[in-house]
C-alpha cells in the first residue's frame, strides 16, 4: 500500500499539476476572503449568492473562518477535478495495465491512489487556510472588524472544526470526482459531468425546486464545509443532514466504483 | 519445479458473441525464447493479458512459472511486461515514468538509471515522454518491463518503431536474457525477426492455436521449393511440364519455376531438362522461412 501511495504522490508533484493547483487555490482563497471585507458594505452582498455578512458577525469568534468556509465548496471542485482527472487518465494513456503488472491487487492500487490524492487535498486545504485566515487578518483592521475573538480559545476550536469540516467536504467531492472517472474513464468527461452538474445542474434544480437541495450532493457537501445551516450560507441545510445525506452518496458511489474496477477487465 | 514458463490449457476469452480467444492449449518451456505470431485481430494481446490477469479468461486456465493465473499477485513480481505498445504519463521524463513503477514494484531505484543506460536512453532519461520518438518509448517500455530482473518477459512488438540499429539491439538482448536463464514471450510481425531469435513458436489464427512447439519442428514439417530459372523464358513451361510428370507440384512465379520437391529432386530436374534439352540459368534448392510457413499454414496470403 505505501509503495502505490508513494508511487502515487510521484504524479501528483510534478510542476504542472502541483504549483498550477496551489497557485488556483491561493489566488481564489485570498479572492474569496478578501471580497468579504472589500464588499462589506455592498448592497449587492459580500458573500455566496449575494449574502451579506455584516462586521457583527465577522467580529464573532468563526469570522476568521468565514472566508475560509466560503472557499470550501470551490476546493472541493478542484478536488473533484483532480482526482477525476488521476483517476481516469490511468485508461486513457493506458498506464493502467502498467500499475496492475506491478501491483495486481486493484483495491490496493484504489486505495492508494485514494490515500495520495487525500494528502494532496490536505496540502490544499492547509494553504487555502492559511491564505483565507492571513487575508481576513490583514483586511479586517481595514474595515473596522475586530479579530479580538479569533483567536480566542473558541476561536481557535472554529477554525480547528472548519479545517475539519473543509476536509470532510473536500474529500467527499474527491471521491466523487474519482467514482466519475472510474465510470467514464475519460477526464475530460468525468470533470465536464462532475462540474457541469455542481456549478450548474444542482442550481437550476434548486432553483425550480428550493427543497431539491435537501437530497442533491453537491448541496451537501458545500454545506458541510460551510458547517451546516448554523453558518447561514447554505441556510437551511443542517450539518448532521448534510452529513449523512452526502455520505450516503459518496459510500455508495464509492462502493459501486470500486466493484466496477476490481472486476472489469482492462482491455485497453 | 515445474520447467515451464508458461503453460495454458483450453483457455477462451469470449465477448459478447465474438470469440477472440478459442480453447487454446500450448507450453513454453524455462528459458527460451519463444515467438507470438498471428495476423492482427488474431487474439495475442488478448491471450498475453489474460496471462497478466488483466482480463479473466472465459474459460480454461493457465499457469505462469507454475503459479495459476487467477493469482497474478504470485507471480507478476517475477514477470516483466509491456502490452500494446509502451504507455507512460506524458508530462512525466522517462526517468519519473520509471520511478512511479519502480517505487509501484518496491524494485531498487538504483535500476532505473541502469535501464535506461542499457536501453540506449541514459542521456534523454530527464527529457519529457511526450517528446520522445516511437523508437524511444518503445526503448523505455522495454525498460520498464525489465524493472523487476523478470524470469519471464512478455514483449507485445518491441520493435515497433525501432530503426535496423535498435532491432538488432533489441534482438540482441532478448538472446542475452535469454542466455541469462529469462524466459521470452515475444510477439511480433516482424517474422523474420522472430525466427532469428525464437526457439519455439506459438501460432494463432482467429483465436485458435495453428502450431505451438519447437521452431525446428515447425520448419521440419514445412516441404523445401527448388526454384528453376531457364536461360528462354520460352521454356518454363516445359520445366513445369517435367516437374508434373514427375509427380510434384509446380508454379511459375516471375521468372521462374517454383516446384514442391525434395532437395534430393534438384539433380533430378537438373538432368531431365538438359535432356530435353534446356539451360538451366538457375537451380536452387530453397526451404521455407518462417513467414512463408506462416503465410503457408495460416493460408493468409
Amino acid at each position: 500500500m505505501l509503495n502505490v501511495v508513494s508511487a502515487e504522490l510521484r504524479k501528483l508533484r510534478r510542476p504542472t499539476l502541483f504549483l498550477g493547483t496551489m497557485g488556483a487555490v491561493v489566488f481564489f482563497s485570498g479572492l474569496f476572503s478578501a471580497l468579504l471585507y472589500l464588499l462589506i458594505d455592498s448592497p449587492q452582498g459580500n458573500a455566496d449568492r449575494g449574502q451579506a455578512i455584516g462586521r457583527e458577525v465577522l467580529s464573532l469568534a468563526s469570522g476568521g473562518v468565514q472566508g475560509f468556509a466560503s472557499v470550501g465548496g470551490f476546493l472541493g471542485i478542484i478536488a473533484l477535478c483532480v482526482f477525476a482527472a488521476q483517476t481516469a487518465q490511468e485508461y486513457t494513456y493506458g498506464t493502467l495495465r502498467n500499475l496492475l503488472i506491478r501491483q495486481p491487487s486493484r483495491m490496493k492500487i484504489l486505495a492508494g491512489k485514494l490515500i495520495s490524492m487525500m494528502i494532496f487535498a490536505l496540502v490544499m486545504i492547509a494553504l487555502s487556510a492559511i491564505v483565507s485566515i492571513g487575508t481576513s487578518v490583514i483586511l479586517a483592521p481595514t474595515v473596522d472588524v475586530s479579530t479580538d475573538l479569533w483567536f480566542s480559545a473558541a476561536g481557535i476550536e472554529l477554525i480547528y472544526t472548519t479545517f475539519v469540516n473543509v476536509t470532510i467536504s473536500v474529500v467527499g467531492f474527491g471521491v466523487i470526482g474519482m467514482v466519475l472517472g472510474l465510470l467514464l474513464r475519460s477526464p475530460i468527461s468525468a470533470i465536464s459531468f462532475g462540474v457541469l452538474w455542481l456549478l450548474i445542474v444542482e442550481n437550476l434544480l434548486v432553483a425550480v425546486k428550493n427543497s431539491s437541495q435537501y437530497w442533491l450532493p453537491g448541496a451537501q457537501l458545500s454545506s458541510i464545509a460551510n458547517g451546516g445551516a448554523q453558518l447561514g450560507t447554505t441556510a437551511g441545510i443542517e450539518y448532521s443532514q448534510a452529513l449523512l445525506v452526502g455520505g450516503i452518496y459518496v459510500a455508495v458511489g464509492a462502493i459501486v466504483a470500486s466493484v466496477l474496477f476490481v472486476r472489469r477487465d482492462v482491455a485497453n | 519445479m515445474t520447467n515451464t514458463a508458461i503453460s495454458v490449457s483450453d483457455l477462451s476469452k469470449k465477448y459478447e458473441d465474438r470469440l477472440a480467444v478459442s480453447h487454446i492449449n500450448f507450453e513454453v518451456p524455462l528459458g527460451t525464447v519463444c515467438g507470438f505470431v498471428g495476423p492482427n485481430g488474431s487474439g495475442k494481446t488478448t491471450t498475453m493479458r489474460m496471462l497478466l490477469g488483466l482480463i479473466t479468461p472465459t474459460t480454461g486456465q493457465g499457469h505462469i512459472l507454475g503459479e495459476p493465473i487467477e493469482h497474478p499477485e504470485k507471480y507478476l513480481s517475477r514477470v516483466g511486461a509491456m502490452i500494446e505498445g509502451p504507455a507512460f504519463y506524458p508530462a512525466l521524463s522517462g526517468y519519473e515514468n520509471l520511478m512511479v513503477l519502480a517505487k509501484l514494484g518496491g524494485f531498487p531505484i538504483e535500476r532505473v538509471q541502469q535501464l535506461l543506460d542499457k536501453v540506449g536512453l541514459g542521456d534523454r532519461g530527464k527529457s519529457k515522454f511526450k517528446t520522445y520518438s516511437l523508437g524511444m518509448k518503445q526503448r523505455l517500455g522495454i525498460a520498464a518491463a525489465l524493472l523487476p530482473e523478470p524470469k519471464l518477459l512478455m514483449l507485445d512488438e518491441p520493435t515497433n518503431g525501432l530503426d535496423p540499429e535498435g532491432i538488432q539491439e533489441v534482438r540482441a538482448l532478448l538472446r542475452d536474457l535469454a542466455n541469462e536463464g529469462t524466459t521470452v514471450f515475444v510477439s511480433s510481425h516482424l517474422l523474420s525477426e522472430l525466427e532469428i531469435i525464437s526457439d519455439y513458436i506459438v501460432m494463432l489464427r482467429k483465436g485458435e492455436i495453428v502450431f505451438a512447439g519447437p521452431i525446428g519442428e515447425l520448419m521440419a514439417q514445412q516441404q523445401p521449393t527448388i526454384i528453376a530459372k531457364s536461360l528462354k523464358k520460352s521454356d518454363l513451361k516445359r520445366i513445369v511440364k517435367i516437374a508434373k510428370e514427375a509427380g510434384h507440384h509446380a508454379v511459375i512465379r516471375d521468372d521462374s519455376v517454383h516446384v514442391l520437391a525434395d532437395m534430393k529432386w534438384a539433380a533430378v530436374l537438373n538432368e531431365a531438362a538438359f535432356d530435353a534439352g534446356i539451360t538451366l540459368a538457375q537451380l536452387a534448392p530453397q526451404l521455407p522461412n518462417l513467414e512463408e510457413t506462416f503465410f503457408e499454414m495460416t493460408g493468409d496470403k
